[in-house]
């Protein structure tokens, strides 16, 4: 089958790989007919989560067709056409039992920090993602959910991450009705982020970036204020001026490890690996958000140190709320407001890319050429 | 609340999951019983076979009940792996062997492409196809920049090594 092959640091290329086995009792094998490229797989790609080992496949966006079933596998049958949440939860230890879905403790050996992630490093389990023609999925009876008919692909690919993460960044900032909401990053996420945010009761919702045409799309999609730091002095300083000098009432750190916008961030998380990544929209969010207030985190960070300002989070009395999303706590809300017509995912979607392509889709999306907001890949398979 | 309403009324869905109770919100625990304090005893999945080399993390005391298998470890890489799994996740001694493994690995990964007799198409794995439709001048000048530092890495070494012969 084909499916895409990291060799190195910004080196992707599609080869032939072994078709996938059921390995476990509940797995399934899932025909992927859409699969994306995330912004968290930019850390992947760039080589900034430790443990991303030659010959792994990424991917942890995907639908598909299930093909094969394990024997203890009872909701799920050959032929349903399902979306996969990016993470891999058992159901059963006592965190998914809490509904933390993204910190399943039966899913990944490797680090006990994060459960299993589809294509996302040994770091989260060591699985191949579904940036492929077939995925291994295990759980299957757990997360996976079968698409609802009438459901446009495009839409549900979309819930598998995007989706429930810029809603739980949100959530997570405990909005209330009339608050201030700040996000850093207008990637999918932000923007998703963003939008949600009106969900929970917004009265304010600012979004900074520096890349022009993605503020000129979240404007547009989420009705929101946006600004492009490159044209500022000082992000901290002009936010503080914006809101009456008190601050926002809520910041959502919507970028995490690959935050361009302060030299020393750069130079010792980006480039240097000597953080686990670039902390500057947390710090950024962190110095923005008024006393007293949350600062929501979904921006993907690595497992080693950063220099965060701790002591103006103790010094302003914040909250931090950060967590991988559970994704199927939310998918039942999420699945309601796509079909109600709230949210409307695919709009984001901007390049459809044949899955052979995958080295160039990359390229554009990491550089953030041709006005890119979301890549979809596309096995040959799934192609009329 | 139901003025603010009025003012968002062109944002569709404005407010509808909006619950002034819920604050924090999400993920406070809802509730503590004995039953979790009892750790690590819930009712484990089957375990997936071990028939592969999994390091697993040693704040935990077995292989969870799946993995993956996408790239066991092996060669050098595969020894840094080895050992960096000997720290916890708390320390630098697990991280820095994995990222500085992960370089290793990258190496390894040419050679057993040439060994198998394929030479890797860098410029297409980097997508420059893409580079160069998209932004052809950052294309060029990442070229450039590439030529000129070898270059000058070439003529260093030729100039030690010549001094060595002198």
């Amino acid at each position: 089958m084909l499916a895409m092959n990291y060799r190195g640091p910004q080196r992707v290329r599609i080869d032939h790989k072994p078709y996938p086995e059921i390995k476990h009792p509940q797995d399934a094998i899932v025909r992927v007919t859409r699969s994306c490229i995330c912004g968290s797989d930019l850390h992947l790609y760039n080589g900034n989560v430790p443990d991303t080992r030659v010959g792994s496949t990424f991917g942890h966006e995907f639908i598909g067709v299930v093909e094969e079933i394990g024997p203890d596998v009872q909701k799920l049958k050959v032929g349903d056409t399902v979306l996969v949440p990016f993470n891999i939860a058992c159901g059963k230890c006592a965190f998914c039992q809490q509904g933390l879905f993204g910190n399943c403790h039966e899913s990944n050996p490797e680090a006990t920090a994060v459960g299993g992630i589809f294509g996302y490093s040994h770091t989260a389990g060591g699985y191949d993602g579904g940036q492929a023609e077939y995925v291994r999925v295990p759980y299957a009876d757990v997360s996976p959910t079968v698409i609802p008919p009438g459901m446009d692909p495009d839409d549900a690919v979309l819930l598998t991450d995007v989706v429930p993460t810029g809603y739980q960044a949100a959530e997570m900032g405990g909005i209330q009705p009339g608050d201030t909401v700040v996000v850093f990053g207008a990637g999918p996420v932000g923007i998703m982020a963003a939008k949600c945010s009106w969900l929970f009761g917004a009265g304010r919702v600012i979004v900074i970036d520096h890349v022009e045409y993605r503020l000129e799309f979240v404007k547009n999609y989420a009705n929101c204020e946006v600004y492009n730091f490159k044209e500022m002095d000082d992000p901290v300083l002009f936010l503080k001026k914006a809101t009456d000098w008190m601050g926002a009432d809520v910041c959502i750190d919507a970028v995490g490890a690959e935050a361009a916008g302060n030299v020393i961030q750069t130079i010792t998380g980006r480039k240097g690996l000597l953080q686990a990544g670039s902390a500057t929209a947390l710090h950024w969010a962190i110095n923005s958000v008024k006393k007293g207030g949350i600062v929501s985190i979904v921006g993907v960070y690595g497992p080693t140190g950063n220099m965060v300002p701790v002591g103006n989070i103790v010094n302003k009395g914040l909250s931090i709320r950060a967590n991988q999303t559970s994704v199927k706590r939310l998918l039942p809300r999420l699945i309601e407001h796509v079909q109600n017509g709230v949210l409307d995912p695919k709009a984001m979607i901007t390049h459809r890319v044949p899955l052979e392509d995958v080295a160039d889709a990359y390229r554009i999306f990491a550089d953030k050429l041709d006005n890119c907001i979301k890549p979809v890949l596309i096995p040959p398979s799934a192609r009329s | 609340m139901e003025n603010l309403a009025k003012n968002f009324s062109h944002i569709k869905g404005w407010g509808i999951d909006a619950d002034p109770k819920n604050d924090p919100t999400y993920p406070m625990k809802q509730h503590r019983t004995d039953e979790e304090q009892k750790g690590y005893n819930w009712e484990r999945p089957a375990q997936q076979p071990v028939d592969i080399e999994v390091l697993h993390s040693n704040e935990r005391p077995n292989v969870s009940a799946v993995f993956g298998t996408s790239a066991p470890p092996r060669g050098l890489s595969g020894m840094l792996r080895r050992y960096a799994f000997t720290y916890s996740e708390s320390s630098w001694g697990h991280w820095l062997p994995l990222i500085m493994a992960d370089r290793v690995n990258a190496v390894e990964g040419i050679l057993e492409d040439l060994k198998r007799g394929h030479i890797p198409n860098i410029f297409a794995e980097k997508g420059w196809k893409a580079e160069w439709k998209h932004n052809p001048k950052s294309l060029t000048q990442k070229v450039l920049v590439g030529t000129l530092i070898t270059g000058a890495a070439i003529l260093l070494l030729r100039g030690r090594n010549k001094s060595r012969r002198d």
